[in-house]
């Protein structure tokens, strides 16, 4: 058994090697600070996580899902008409997450627990999701291999993705929607919480992104792993060389993490995370807790937050729901503060900015939480080129965690591309099937 | 000042061949006055520790009810500095140990020792910390020994014996025995899990094992009374407080203890 000490801190990080920082603490952050209820549950989860990274089985099994069922590796695409029109002619290179089965980098980890759910006897999953890209993941992995699965969504956010709240059912999961607090990301992992805790033994609770208590950080971030492991290998096979940077967004982190630990120990390879800055970080709505935060404990791990004077979590906004989060993983926390990777905040116009563009010049239409990474990546091509970097010769890759399908009613009312009439009914009657699902729900 | 703790208490009820009576109420509910009239009311009926709960933005362990109250508690504009003026004002007019039962965002933000110097000196007795287990706690062991705080940790059905072993050695006061896998809440009947939670806490060498979650009715305090040192509700009498105001929190405290009503002065 494993299980977090303060007496380990000093060892928990490997010194010569960031990529394989095993946790519970990432420096000063991580550990378990979660309820006594769940320990026993945290430790079977240690324990079969550590025995299944060992077990040559239970690679080949996650390796033959990502490639036969997830359609890995995902491609590398040089996106050559962005890089021209908005990044002053640096060399830019998709990740393509977006082309994963289920259509986001989500789909990576899913498959990895609910085996480990399987190897621990549970019969059901439950799970967060703020833009329902998890929770679509989630459903997906539990149709494939016959678990129950519950998703808890803030019914705000399942206004925002009425699409996926429907995808989610489709597949055979129950959503259920949130209405305490924020109704948002937040909301819904207190929920799945208090359901964890009152159905562990038959329940895994899938978290979907590298946050929470040890070992979710460390196991999230090694389900992911393989985008980094591939980026690096992709970009070396197309251009001959590493890359100059590497850039993500950050909600909780986890698309971030998995292609970062390609590269953490390549000292030369700079690393960008962009944080959601909502109306802008000048303003009380945003989510850049990195940015803005200072550290404390959500959700079982101690990390940047969020918070107020008195520790009461505050409410993040972002007009991408998968960047919705008052908290961040704590290995991000760690990164920033030894400075290995850069954090700065995105504003939801200049997201939605990259949005429009990678549609209109490479016919890819990114979440909105990837065009995060793709407006941060725009801003650093022109800062590096103008600090005289020779643009052809500077190579940026960002990770494009998942497709913009989900995000296309948000994006035609950003752009005014509906007409008014016709959308308010197309939106009002999406909402209203969604509150009738909901509410089906609810009953049952 | 001389600060009642909840070993003595626990202690003195003993004496009488009764369990303690721990009673539960979230802090500025519904505003911070009223909130120091019911816990007031509590120990005049028959409680004998008062556990005083902070409310939080994120409060994982409790059901609807609890998270209501605490909702509206901050809608109000409770702070969390509030808690030591209710916490002054239980423990200047009642002899009960006052127990302050937080998450534990809220203390670390204002910085552990200054919480527990400030609550110390309001006479408060311990803390009861639902998130917070013994592995992540040094730097609260180190302020409650400075400061002379009780540190109550929980068990649950779902503690090893080894969890439960470490819990109890790191505990002082009483240990808190979650009676079933699930959050606060009135429920018709008292786990079965309960008994088994406090014969783990007690063979680990526990001295006082007090059994919450799921507490509401007076023949819940005597079924439980049988096996261990104190009893904890909270939800039903958060009800009564909401539904019925300080009144009603006296008669149920009345009825939970045995006791006659008292007229609340």
């Amino acid at each position: 058994m494993s299980t977090p000490e303060h007496s380990e801190h000093a060892d928990s990080i490997d010194q010569k090697s960031l990529k394989h920082a095993s946790g519970p603490y990432f420096g000063a952050y991580g550990g378990r600070w979660m309820p006594e209820s769940l320990m026993a549950a945290m430790d079977e989860l240690n324990e079969t996580f550590e025995a299944a990274k060992n077990d040559p089985e239970f690679v080949a099994q996650v390796r033959d899902l990502n490639t036969n069922y997830s359609g890995r590796p995902s491609l590398l695409t040089e996106a050559k008409r962005f890089s021209q029109q908005y990044c002053d002619g640096v060399r830019i290179f998709l990740k393509r997450e977006d082309l994963n089965h289920t259509g986001s980098h989500k789909i990576n980890n899913v498959l990895g627990q609910a085996l480990l759910a399987k190897r621990m006897g549970k019969t059901r999953i439950i799970a967060e999701t703020g833009a329902g890209q998890h929770g679509v993941a989630s459903a997906t992995a539990a149709a494939l291999m016959g678990l129950e699965c519950v998703v808890y969504m803030g019914a705000e956010d399942c206004r925002r993705q009425a699409l996926n709240v429907a995808r989610m059912r489709l597949l055979g999961a129950t959503v259920i929607p949130v209405t305490v607090g924020s109704q948002t990301l937040k909301d819904a992992i207190n929920e799945a919480l208090r359901d964890w805790v009152a159905n562990v033994q038959t329940t895994h609770y899938l978290l979907g992104t590298a946050a929470g208590g040890a070992p979710f950080p460390a196991m999230v971030r090694y389900f992911h792993e393989v985008i980094g492991e591939e980026a690096r290998e992709q970009i070396l096979a197309q251009a001959g060389r590493l890359p100059d940077a590497v850039t993500a967004c950050i909600g909780g982190g986890s698309n971030a993490i998995g292609i970062f630990h390609g590269f953490l120990d390549d000292k030369d390879v700079a690393l960008y995370g962009f944080e959601a800055g909502g109306d802008g970080v000048d303003t009380d709505r945003h989510a850049a807790t990195i940015t803005l935060g200072r550290p404390g404990v959500l959700h079982g791990a101690k990390s940047y937050l969020m918070q107020d004077e008195d520790g009461q979590t505050i409410e993040s906004h972002s007009i991408s729901a998968g960047l919705d989060y008052p908290g961040v993983g704590p290995e991000h926390a760690f990164l920033a503060d030894i400075g290995r990777v850069n954090y700065e905040p995105v504003t939801d116009t200049e997201a939605m900015d990259a949005f429009k563009a990678l549609c209109r010049t490479e016919g890819i239409l990114p979440a909105i939480e990837s065009s995060h990474a793709l407006a941060g990546t725009m801003r650093l091509a022109k800062k590096l080129v103008a600090d005289g970097a020779t643009p052809e010769e500077t190579i940026i890759i960002v990770n494009l965690s998942g497709r913009g399908d989900k995000d296309v009613g948000t994006a035609a009312a950003w752009f005014n591309m509906i007409d008014e009439k016709d959308a308010d009914a197309e939106i009002s009657g999406a909402a209203a099937a969604a509150e009738r699902s909901a509410a089906d729900d609810e009953e049952k | 000042m001389t600060r009642v703790t909840s070993a003595q208490k626990i202690a003195a009820a003993r004496a009488e061949g009764r369990p303690a009576l721990i009673g539960y109420l979230p802090a500025g509910f519904p505003d911070v006055p009223t909130s120091i009239e019911a816990a007031v009311a509590l120990a005049e009926n028959g409680v004998d520790i008062i556990e005083i709960g902070i409310p939080y933005s994120d409060p994982v362990m409790d059901g609807e009810v609890i998270q209501a109250a605490t909702v509206q508690a901050l809608a109000n504009g409770f702070r969390v500095a509030d808690v030591f003026e209710i916490v002054r004002g239980i423990t200047s007019r009642t002899d009960a140990a006052v127990m302050v039962m937080t998450y534990w965002n809220p203390v670390l933000r204002m910085g552990v020792d200054e919480f527990a110097r400030r609550f110390a000196q309001a006479g408060g007795s311990g803390l009861i910390t639902p998130d917070l287990v013994p592995e992540e706690a040094a730097e609260w062991i180190e302020a409650s020994e400075k400061h002379e705080l009780e540190r109550v940790f929980l068990i649950a059905p779902s503690s090893t014996a080894q969890r439960v072993q470490r819990t109890v050695d790191a505990s002082s006061g009483f240990i808190y025995c979650v009676s079933l896998m699930g959050v606060t809440g009135a429920r018709a009947e008292v786990s079965s899990a309960a008994q088994a939670v406090v014969d783990a806490a007690h063979a680990a060498g526990a001295e006082n094992a007090c059994v919450g979650l799921g507490v509401s009715r007076r023949e819940h305090v005597q079924e439980i009374g049988a096996y261990a040192d104190g009893v904890i509700v909270g939800t039903a009498l958060v009800a009564a407080l909401r539904d019925g105001g300080v009144a009603a929190v006296a008669a149920l405290a009345a009825e939970l203890s045995g006791a006659a009503a008292k007229e609340h002065a």
